[in-house]
């Protein structure tokens, strides 16, 4: 994808080199340059596994273990999702990943007038703990992890997989799931929330605050900088964005009297790699520094475990052509080597042909075959932090760093994440963005592959999944079942102990839990919230 | 043309509940850098919202931005309504993931422009003045 901009002579010699987050690239480095920008080993870099940690939170990085590799799979109903998660377990997946469909991801039940023709199309449908009885069924809960890609009602589905693993006789402190739970960046990029900023980021705080009690193994925030990447956002603000948010569930957690070290070990965070290579490497280095250094400095965090920037280093979707899709699995080999030299924790690609349809599996293959090869073909494994020392890309992760703070100052200047998202101002920023890279391509000032340069044949046509009208009948004529069988007197009072609780401002996730046991829909718990909370009203600006 | 300086007035609109957006606000950018007057509808409207906002703000044309494939139901049901409500000075084009397959069905059910994503955006801006002279 188009990503820098070069500056060239009439004889076609590049005379400048721009980076999308502003940094100038010149010709060659030296010493001097580390000099001039201040560089000192021990403050700037110091070993692998010391702070700040730039070149990678472990001593061994891959030489003690690989990368996890966690590709994104979704499917209708929970009893096909039950049979693929137990296909994917037995081929030595040790963690599941679990997409959800937009009604469900947005509080509808399946049979709401608003979920018509969405039902199970890009994910599960879940309206009742028998949904999720059905698709974790002979899940071993307490050996396997599960990521939940949702984030409105991340609580609602944090509390039913409590419900399901207590349903199935598991401890809660045994079993490990991670919500995406990330809201904020819902509304600057991917757009599925519901709730008004406030009571949204204390419902984060809450499914924190509870996990931190009863789930300890939970991971309950993945904040997501790859969204609002996805959205338009330059690297720097990309990373300044996802501190700031991060920071902000902070806050609200040390508001109700803990310590930041009790809980900020569990966060982890999901980025994007696509864009100019030494541009995202010095993004990753600088993102780790920054926020090791945000957590010691501004949090006073004391144990080094919990300054570690954990993440997924992977996906790369905007980069991406439907004009000569063949190139995307080069693209995504790039990409992935950059997520390798940046030391991710655990990544994964977008398939060469999702920019025209959902990945079939031998494209998702092509994909874990691209990772793979890199840690046990090529030689990502070999040592940590290759690239360290080198003048160009030290004195690059040190402008990025700035880059990055430049951003942040910017967002708190103007009154802080919290403002900056209810007021649309961080929307515009990334919007605008977004329109100079579209602007870009079109004058031809940046280059894309295939699509401005190089150009040849016909593009890919689109290729759209039909929607299965009858898996959507099934699923609203299983939620009809539920609410025949169950007590309804018990729904009332679970839903009412909920209102009530959600008045006084308790945390919310024991009565979620009571809910979800005497099958509330989620719709019915959503709408407790809609009424007391009401709805994000999104500032239309652009 | 009598009113010649009248300013040409676009609702960019997305409904349903997808919240990928990123094409709809470049889209709303470029025409307002094009002279026009541009609304944005915001993220998960109804059908009924959309016409009730077209109507309010007297908009010549209103634009869908549709990603999740349900793009010929969703322009069906906001066609036959407008017809329903005797409304006729509104344009409708449709932008997203189109398959060129969907395209003679869209201009069958009565939409005037389809851009699927990858249009260049001078593309969108002329069709809509062309049309706007014929209004």
């Amino acid at each position: 994808m188009a990503v820098a901009r070069y500056i060239k002579d009439e004889k076609d010699q590049i005379i400048d080199v721009i980076y999308e987050s502003g940094i100038h690239v010149k010709p060659s480095y030296s010493p001097k340059d580390l000099e001039e920008i201040g560089f000192e080993y021990e403050k700037d870099l110091a070993d692998p596994g010391q702070y700040p940690y730039t070149r990678g939170i472990h001593p061994l990085g891959y030489r003690s273990r690989a990368w996890t590799t966690r590709q994104y799979t979704g499917f209708g109903t929970p009893a096909e999702t039950n049979e693929r998660f137990k296909l994917m377990i037995a081929h030595g997946q040790t963690g599941l990943n679990v997409a959800f469909d937009l009604p469900t991801q947005m509080g509808y039940d399946s049979d709401d007038e608003m979920a018509e023709g969405e039902v199970g199309r890009v994910g599960m449908a879940v309206d009742t703990l028998r949904d999720f009885e059905i698709a974790f069924k002979d899940i071993r809960l307490d050996k396997i992890g599960s990521g939940l890609t949702i984030n409105a009602v991340a609580s609602i589905m944090l509390a039913m997989y409590q419900a399901v693993a207590e349903r199935y006789g598991y401890d809660p402190k045994v079993i490990s799931a991670t919500p995406q739970n990330d809201i904020l960046k819902e509304m600057i990029g991917r757009g599925a929330w519901i709730f008004p900023v406030e009571p949204a980021v204390k419902l984060i705080g809450d499914t924190i605050e509870y996990s931190m009690k009863v789930m300890p193994r939970t991971n309950p925030v993945s904040v997501c900088g790859y969204h609002i990447r996805e959205s338009g956002a330059t690297p720097a603000q990309e990373i300044a964005f996802a501190i700031l948010i991060a920071n902000a569930y902070i806050d609200n957690v040390i508001a109700r009297g803990y310590d930041v070290d009790d809980f900020v070990g569990r966060f982890s965070f999901n980025l994007n790699v696509f864009g100019n290579m030494w541009e995202q490497i010095a993004k990753f280095r600088a993102a780790r520094k920054l926020w090791a250094r945000n957590l010691k400095e501004r949090y006073g965090v004391k144990k080094p475990q919990n300054l570690f920037l954990r993440g997924l280093f992977g996906g790369g979707g905007y980069g991406l052509t439907k004009a000569q899709p063949e190139n995307n699995i080069m693209r995504g080999a790039y990409y992935a080597l950059v997520a390798a030299l940046s030391g991710a924790q655990t990544t994964a690609l977008c398939s060469y042909d999702e920019a025209y349809t959902i990945p079939t599996p031998h494209s998702a293959l092509i994909s874990l075959r691209t990772l793979q090869l890199l840690m046990d073909e090529v030689g990502l494994r070999d040592t940590v932090d290759p690239l360290a020392g080198s003048y160009f890309i030290e004195t690059i992760t040190k402008q990025m760093e700035q880059k990055i703070e430049e951003e942040m100052f910017k967002i708190e200047k103007y009154g802080g994440i919290i403002k900056a998202v209810a007021d649309g101002y961080a929307q515009r920023m990334v919007a605008r963005q977004a329109y100079e890279v579209e602007k870009g391509i079109e004058s031809g000032e940046l280059f894309k592959v295939g699509v401005n340069i190089y150009k040849e044949g016909e593009s890919m046509e689109v290729e759209l999944h039909e929607y299965n009208y009858e898996s959507a009948e099934k699923q609203i004529e299983s939620l009809k079942q539920v609410k025949r069988e169950r007590s309804s007197t018990d729904v009332a009072r679970t839903l009412k102990e909920l209102e009530s609780a959600t008045k006084a401002g308790k945390n919310v996730m024991p009565y979620l839990v009571e809910c979800c046991k005497a099958y509330a829909t989620l719709g019915e718990m959503t709408n407790v919230f809609r009424q007391i909370f009401g709805e994000f009203k999104e500032p239309s600006l652009f | 043309m009598t009113d010649e300086q009248k300013r040409i007035k676009i609702l960019i609109a997305k409904p349903g509940l997808d919240g990928h957006d990123r094409g709809a606000k470049v889209v709303a950018q470029a025409l307002k850098e094009a002279g026009m007057e541009v609304i944005y509808s915001g993220l998960h409207r109804t059908v009924d919202e959309i016409i009730n906002i077209a109507v309010q703000e007297d908009v010549d044309f209103i634009g869908l931005s549709i990603m999740t494939g349900a793009h010929i139901p969703i322009t069906q049901k906001l066609i036959k309504k407008l017809q329903d409500k005797g409304i006729t000075d509104k344009k409708v084009f449709v932008g997203g993931v189109i398959p060129s397959r969907d395209i003679p069905k869209l201009k069958e059910l009565g939409v005037d422009g389809i851009f699927p994503g990858g249009t260049p955006l001078n593309e969108t801006i002329e069709f809509i003045k062309s049309k706007a002279q014929k209004v």
